[in-house]
């Protein structure tokens, strides 16, 4: 199978960042604070390069969505072996209200517009854990999807996904077009090279605004109120079984 | 700023045109008019250390033709002149290189600044990469030294502080670590993209070293002897001797060794006693080399040995710079020593016993070893700066970490007065020690002589990496002179610092020299 891979980063807070939530409880202080590329979107791209190498696949085009900065995620992306980028702008106001619905249909359209074959994303972003973009991309589109993968083969026209469920491992197959979300245990990510960081400088990011996507930002969704997680509290200590028993009885959860 | 020759030229790319560069040393200042690509900002430099000037040419043809006319990278070609409209002239007879008098410095200067040698590296460089510069001076990191940076952080992080701890016990070369650091570009940074590399600026270079001097200083130690060993070929080796011996470097992961210290003469390079003496087309080495690093594991050395046995000779002429692979026969290596700290990095005596050295492996002629071996440390001091600067950040870190977890007196002891100032004292150094190292790098990148800065940034970074990491331990306490907690490598570690690339004592002696020498009449 040859063709375009179409792979979905997104710039995210770095995930060795103590969290603080805004004093308004708006949202999370992002401003001064180091940003990454998603981890799971990087298992994301490693995939698509890896497909690559092997010539299974002609071209990766990365693609991310949000204001000026998502540019560093799409250098790194490049830096690791892809081969174009596509900056879809999103202005700071919008970006925050910017949602899995939006972004999915901002994937459907360029994945229309550049005749991709494959789309690979994160199975989740680690900031909003939300875990929908794959599968609502893969709907809109109308194409299969192939979620939690911790192995792809492709096999033809055809895609064999080993998932990670609840259970175990479920391995399925199905047809190209398709969308798959990547799980932790596909893949380990590449450092990018110095040499690739330096080719990565002559890679071309192109800007698309999403209306000319055709794509409506608005989100039918408003955070009401961010807070942090209750602090945990101390526990307590008992001497025997019956005891425990007793506590549980008397906090009414037995 | 400038005309543009073009058309005159064929060779030269479009988009070319001509600038005006100055360079100053304790010589003075020479200001020459020079060909600049401005479209794909690429410059390919040469250097001529007869006049100690940077002469930027746009491409390597022209390059070509420049040095098989004018000048190569050691010296002006015989007969050649650098006088006024004396030099080579373009096909349509308008004079090339000209030399101004230093009347328009100071305009030229800022011209120099903001347009020319910003980038700091050789490959395509981000063109939005010029910081604002409205100040003339800029703290800022160009895009891609960022990414470098992040690389080198990631890979130390991630890479080397989990196995530092268990190469220090063991003393193992850490050849798996290294291997990858090459695989990834982060070695052999010097090396030019003729033979294979990326031809980065000793600043880049700094900055990685600092990353990777983070992860473990033996690690590092081991990585950085490379420039070491390679700088002299790549200051003063022949189109020959950088192909075969710097190009090898950038195809597999092979190491080399910088090999001039003796048992009986370490700061005193001259009183070397090991001897070549020319015989047909070979020399025959004998004598003794100490405190090897790399010694048991490289492919090559650089040897410095004396030539001429007259002591009356003068040094500048005593001593000649060799290349020497190290299976040549007579080459007997010595055992791994055990040292304090950076215990992971190898290091060892070398006895050469008539060792047969062709005359093909001489670095441009007999008697100009000892200016080659001093050349390579300003642009080796500044990393090894970064080196300790690296090591003095981990300290800092590990104790500011550790501060704020330890509660002693009921609270954590970050909070107590004394270990604040401590920790406040360390974090000053460190900052000082890293504009130091910065300000050295940028002044070779600059194209100017940076002997001073290089020593004082040296010297410095050594002795407050050695504060630093002791006041480390101070802050962890009796935790801290326990091999479980880190910081007890690191002051071991440190000390090194202070001595080889030249003792602190040296330092003083140079910065001693270069100061007073500004101020005499």
């Amino acid at each position: 199978m040859s063709g375009r891979v179409l792979v979905g980063v997104k710039r995210v807070i770095d995930y060795a960042v103590k969290i603080r939530v805004k004093p308004d409880h708006s949202g999370v202080v992002t401003e001064g604070v180091k940003h990454s590329m998603n981890p799971f979107c990087e298992i994301a791209v490693e995939e698509a390069v890896k497909m690559k190498e092997k010539k299974l696949i002609k071209e990766v085009v990365v693609v991310s969505c949000g204001p000026q900065q998502v540019q560093e995620t799409i250098r790194t992306a490049l830096a690791m072996g892809a081969d174009r980028g596509i900056h879809v702008e999103v202005l700071a106001k919008d970006y925050e209200s910017l949602g899995p619905l939006q972004v999915s249909k901002i994937m459907a359209a360029l994945a229309k517009k550049e005749e991709a074959q494959l789309i690979i994303l994160g199975k989740q972003a680690i900031d909003g854990d939300c875990n929908q973009t794959g599968q609502m991309t893969a709907a809109l589109l109308d194409w299969s999807q192939g979620t939690f993968a911790s192995e792809v083969t492709l096999e033809g026209g055809q895609v064999k996904v080993v998932r990670e469920i609840d259970g175990g491992l479920e391995t399925i197959k199905i047809n190209t077009p398709a969308v798959l979300t990547a799980d932790l245990r596909l893949n380990t990510p590449r450092y990018a090279t110095l040499p690739n960081i330096m080719k990565a400088k002559k890679k071309k990011i192109a800007n698309v605004k999403p209306v000319d996507l055709g794509v409506e930002l608005t989100s039918k969704l408003e955070v009401l109120r961010v807070d942090e997680p209750p602090q945990r509290q101390a526990g307590v200590k008992v001497e025997t079984v019956d005891d425990l028993v007793g506590k549980l009885k008397e906090a009414g959860r037995i | 700023m400038g005309t543009s020759h073009c058309a005159a030229y064929p060779e030269l790319a479009c988009g070319c045109s001509v600038h005006t560069t100055i360079e100053a040393n304790s010589l003075g200042t020479r200001i020459i008019e020079v060909v600049y690509n401005a479209s794909n900002n690429e410059l390919v430099r040469t250097k001529t250390l007869v006049k100690n000037c940077i002469v930027l040419v746009d491409s390597l043809p022209f390059r070509q033709w420049y040095e098989a006319h004018y000048a190569t990278p050691m010296g002006r070609k015989k007969g050649a002149k650098l006088n006024r409209c004396a030099g080579p002239v373009y096909p349509d007879g308008k004079p090339f290189l000209q030399i101004k008098t230093m009347f328009f410095k100071k305009a030229l200067r800022a011209g120099v600044q903001t347009g020319l040698r910003l980038q700091s590296s050789n490959a395509a460089a981000s063109t939005k990469a010029t910081p604002k510069t409205s100040l003339g001076f800029s703290f800022e990191l160009t895009d891609q030294q960022k990414e470098f940076q992040e690389l080198a952080r990631r890979f130390a992080r991630e890479e080397i502080v989990p196995v530092a701890p268990a190469y220090d016990k063991s003393g193992e070369y850490p050849f798996p670590v290294i291997k990858r650091a090459w695989e990834l570009g982060l070695m052999n940074s010097h090396i030019g993209e003729d033979y294979g590399g990326m031809g980065l600026s000793i600043f880049d270079a700094c900055l990685i070293t600092e990353e990777l001097a983070y992860g473990c200083t033996g690690v590092q130690t081991a990585i950085e002897a490379n420039s070491l060993g390679q700088m002299p070929v790549i200051i003063a080796g022949n189109e020959a001797q950088k192909k075969n011996y710097l190009g090898r470097m950038t195809e597999e992961p092979l190491m080399c060794a910088y090999c001039v210290t003796e048992p009986g003469a370490g700061s005193d390079v001259a009183g070397l006693k090991t001897r070549a003496v020319k015989t047909g087309d070979e020399y025959v080495v004998n004598g003794q080399k100490m405190w090897i690093t790399n010694g048991g594991k490289a492919n090559w050395y650089f040897l410095l040995a004396r030539t001429n046995p007259d002591p009356k000779c003068p040094t500048s002429k005593a001593f000649t710079g060799f290349i020497v692979d190290a299976d040549t026969p007579g080459i007997q290596v010595g055992r791994k020593e055990l040292n304090m700290g950076q215990r992971c990095s190898d290091t060892r005596g070398i006895t050469f016993e008539d060792v047969r050295i062709p005359k093909e492996n001489v670095l441009i002629g007999e008697g100009a070893g000892f200016k080659i071996a001093m050349g390579a440390f300003d642009k080796t001091r500044p990393p090894v700066a970064a080196g300790a600067t690296g090591l003095a950040q981990r300290a800092l870190d590990e104790a500011t970490n550790y501060a704020l977890e330890r509660k002693t007196f009921g609270k954590v002891i970050a909070e107590h007065q004394a270990v604040s100032f401590l920790l406040a004292e360390m974090a000053l150094k460190v900052e000082l020690a890293r504009m130091a190292y910065q300000r050295s790098a940028w002044e070779v990148d600059n194209g100017r002589r940076n002997t001073y800065f290089a020593s004082i940034a040296k010297a410095f970074a050594g002795d407050i990496a050695n504060q630093v990491a002791s006041d480390a331990v101070q802050v962890f306490g009796g935790n801290g002179f326990n091999s479980d907690y880190p910081v007890e490598k690191l002051m071991r570690d440190a000390k090194i610092y202070q001595i080889y690339e030249g003792t602190s004592q040296i330092q003083r002696l140079i910065i001693a020299r270069e100061h007073l020498g500004k101020y005499k009449k």
